[in-house]
């Protein structure tokens, strides 16, 4: 009823070409992106802005990079963790050597440093692809997290090999809220993101999914495949290394390497797995499954046992949260192989002709 | 007029509810009982509830009852970070919090000197917040694994008959390569330049599966020890591997995360003689530990699963933080009031002016558990001694009491480090002369 695009006609290629090319959709965005800006910082209060929103954000960074990476230009990739300790020990070292530097551009020498070490451990993907891929880049996050713990220079010769984040200031103004490093956050992942949708629906974008789809094809019909693969691995770092400088910087404060553990490398590739391989919205809505229903799980199941009074042993809810996250993820991988993205398209086609399917 | 009675005697109830409810001191606990550190989560978090659950039992603190909330961390930091921000301001929010994981731990470092919130670190963390005066709000009680690596040197001279008989011999360091493996090599270093023993440090990479060729280099170098800085499984192979490459296992000593049961019992007859570092007794000779056997376990209201576990290593060490705790509460409120529910702040002063001696363990029913601890605005450390138990096969026996190292030297580092980073961070430290 209210989502039909009838009587929308698009009398020039700029309006075709849009990323919204439905009035509806363009308006929800612009609300969204509203709320997100002028409504969440001030009805959010400390817990759902530092504990919740951010850390949300800054792994949906993370997750669009390894997006970029695996979904556009289906390269493997187990190393993003590792990419993005790379973002933060640079950044750190960046704010520590360089006096006067700006936060900012710290953060974009974080990323294009990330970038760098990606287009080096990306060279393999020349000449290898899928599983040996994956070991190639899973050799990246264990010689990277070696390396920074080996090399005292990087961590400033700190006995435990740990950094502490500097406090971030722009133009004389302190970050040190909560609303306003979510403020930050938000600004700096909504560019990235819109930048992403940009390249990924560009002439680079369609370059990647060539390679993905096929690379020969690629290469006969003149894609330079050199150039595509290791643009998405430089992009792909940047963008995981940007996130990696906000995790340290406006969410955990003092960060040692082990905080960027395989683990991290995995729950991101879960995300994008689960929110939709090769879409920029399935990255926000992975990392959203990831990070916020066990949060979720966790506080309902305490309220029923306190509210019913179960008593359930302490551990027993440790171990179910885990277990009904983990059906959740295997029921919506068996529903939609494509992910959350894919369901969220296919529900938007159905409305388009609701009520009246036929 | 039933109608207006109804609402007075609603409103009465309510006040009476919220005066209740403020003679309540709120902890957030930050547990993790999945995955792979779960065995050691659960004991030590199940040894710290069951004693404030006694103290609830026997009356409280002076009449103030412990309240506490869990939420599982999965000894992750970002998730960590979340419970501490989702707990800390519920029932009139929290007074001290205690992760017992260093990641955690450095993620809430910022957080809790803004929120002033203490935050204590039992027996791990960052060795230089030893230094109040620049880490105001974190506690590293106990002994920091600095002070563990000095008394450890101290139990090896001890062991040689003299600190002096050190010079010349080779000390092997197999550490966990990460952060808290890395932590106690400047106290190494030091120790070695000072008293002349030579060092070969020898990295294991995270999780540590296998070390063939760590021990194929230790048995080509033949050290006169092995220092074992491990966790989790990668002690429980090192003890297996040391006895496959024929390394006697009685020059094998282990830090404290290396020394409880679920290290060595997955490791056989291979730890059979292997001694390691602890910062409290185990066993359930305690009478505090036997009152809550029969108290707790007795009304069913334990918090582990398993009773059998109680009295070992992870259990007392939990017990022995809820025994600091609450002390800590004890002597908070012998200065602000009685029968109170202290604040954040006053618990810091709490903290700061423990004076744990034998005599107030022996009243707590816990001769022996943990060394003398005494605090100060400048030393949240309090202690600096280790002890050292060997595994004979079925249990824990001390084969060294409380013993401290060259803590002058451990000190000096500590506020020489706390110094740099508090110039890194624009930090004034406190003036401890001015503080009551």
């Amino acid at each position: 009823m209210l989502y039909r695009e009838a009587g929308q006609f698009k009398v020039s290629y700029a309006k075709d070409q849009q990323i919204f090319p439905i009035r509806q959709d363009r308006i929800a965005v612009l609300a969204l992106v509203a709320v997100a800006f002028l409504v969440v910082p001030f009805v959010g209060n400390q817990y759902w802005l530092s504990a919740i929103f951010i850390p949300f954000l800054i792994f949906s960074l993370a997750a669009l990079g390894l997006n970029i990476l695996t979904g556009y230009a289906g390269q493997l990739s187990l190393g993003t963790a590792a990419f993005m300790a790379v973002g933060a020990f640079a950044s750190y070292n960046f704010m520590l050597r360089v006096p006067g530097m700006p936060i900012l551009l710290a953060f974009a020498g974080g990323g294009t440093v990330a970038a760098l070490v990606g287009i080096l451990f990306g060279l393999p993907s020349l000449r290898i692809r899928g599983f040996y891929l994956v070991v190639a880049t899973l050799a990246a996050q264990f010689f990277i997290l070696w390396f920074l713990t080996k090399v005292g220079w990087i961590t400033n010769y700190s006995s435990s090999g740990v950094i502490t984040a500097q406090q971030i200031v722009i133009l004389g103004y302190a970050f040190s809220t909560a609303t306003s490093k979510y403020l930050l956050v938000l600004g700096i992942v909504a560019v990235m993101a819109l930048a992403a949708k940009n390249m990924a629906r560009g002439n680079v974008g369609r370059s990647w999914m060539a390679v993905r789809d096929m690379d020969v094809a690629a290469e006969v019909i003149g894609i330079r495949l050199m150039r595509a693969k290791l643009l998405a691995f430089a992009v792909s770092s940047f963008y995981c290394g940007v996130a990696g400088a906000l995790f340290a910087y406006a969410y955990l404060g003092t960060v040692e390497p082990e905080a960027f553990s395989l683990d991290l490398s995995f729950r991101i590739l879960f995300m994008v797995i689960i929110g939709g391989v090769g879409t920029v919205l399935g990255s926000f809505l992975g990392a959203a499954f990831v990070t916020l229903v066990p949060v979720l799980l966790s506080v309902t199941v305490r309220f029923l046992d306190s509210s019913l009074n179960l008593h359930i042993a302490e551990s027993a809810i440790s171990n179910l949260e885990l277990m009904v996250f983990g059906s959740l993820i295997i029921f919506f991988l068996i529903v939609e192989p494509h992910g959350l993205a894919r369901l969220w398209q296919i529900a938007k086609e159905k409305l388009r002709l609701w009520p009246f399917p036929h | 007029m039933k109608a207006i009675k109804t609402v007075l005697l609603g409103v009465a109830l309510f006040a009476a509810a919220a005066a209740a409810a403020q003679t309540e001191q709120y902890m957030p606990v930050l547990s993790y009982r999945v995955g792979p550190s779960a065995a050691g989560g659960s004991g030590y978090y199940g040894g710290a509830i069951d004693y404030w659950t006694l103290v609830n039992m026997t009356g409280g603190i002076n009449g103030v009852m412990l309240k506490w909330e869990e939420c599982e961390t999965e000894y992750n930091a970002s998730k960590g970070v979340e419970c501490y921000e989702r707990l800390k301001k519920n029932s009139g929010g929290a007074t001290t919090v205690e992760p017992l994981s260093t990641g955690i731990a450095y993620g809430l470092f910022d957080r809790v000197a803004q929120d002033k919130i203490p935050m204590s670190t039992f027996g791990y963390g960052l060795a230089s917040s030893a230094d109040g005066r620049v880490y105001p709000w974190v506690f590293p009680l106990g002994t920091t694994y600095w002070d563990q690596m000095a008394a450890m040197i101290a139990y090896l001279g001890q062991k040689e008959g003299g600190l002096d008989k050190l010079k010349g011999k080779k000390i092997a360091f197999l550490y966990h390569e990460s952060a808290f493996g890395k932590e106690p090599i400047p106290v190494l270093d030091a120790l070695s330049a000072k008293l002349g023993f030579e060092t070969l440090k020898i990295p294991v990479p995270v999780p540590g599966q296998t070390q063939e060729s760590q021990w194929l280099q230790i048995r080509q170098a033949k050290p006169d020890y092995v220092i074992m800085w491990t966790y989790g499984v990668m002690s429980t192979v090192a003890l297996k591997t040391a006895a496959k490459t024929g390394y006697p296992r009685e020059k094998l000593l282990g830090v404290w995360w290396a020394g409880s049961e679920e290290d060595v019992i997955p490791a056989g007859d291979a730890s059979k003689g292997y001694v390691s570092a602890a910062f409290s007794a185990s066993g359930t000779n305690f009478p505090v530990v036997q009152d809550i056997k029969t108290k707790v376990y007795g009304a069913k209201k334990g918090n582990l699963e398993d009773p059998t576990r109680l009295g070992n290593v992870m259990y007392m060490r939990g017990l022995s933080y809820g025994i600091i705790v609450v002390e800590a509460l004890r002597v908070a409120q012998a200065k602000y009031g009685k029968g109170k529910v202290m604040t954040p702040e006053q618990l810091r002063w709490g903290f700061e002016h423990l004076n744990l001696n034998e005599a107030r363990l022996k009243e707590l029913g816990a001769p022996g558990l943990f060394p003398p601890i005494k605090t100060s605005c400048a030393d949240h450390e309090g202690s600096g001694m280790v002890k050292f138990q060997v595994w004979d096969g079925t249990g824990f026996k001390q084969v060294a009491p409380f013993m401290a190292g060259d803590r002058e030297m451990v000190r000096k580092m500590v506020e020489e480090t706390a110094a740099k980073y508090a110039a890194e961070k624009k930090i004034t430290p406190r003036d401890c002369s001015k503080e009551n």
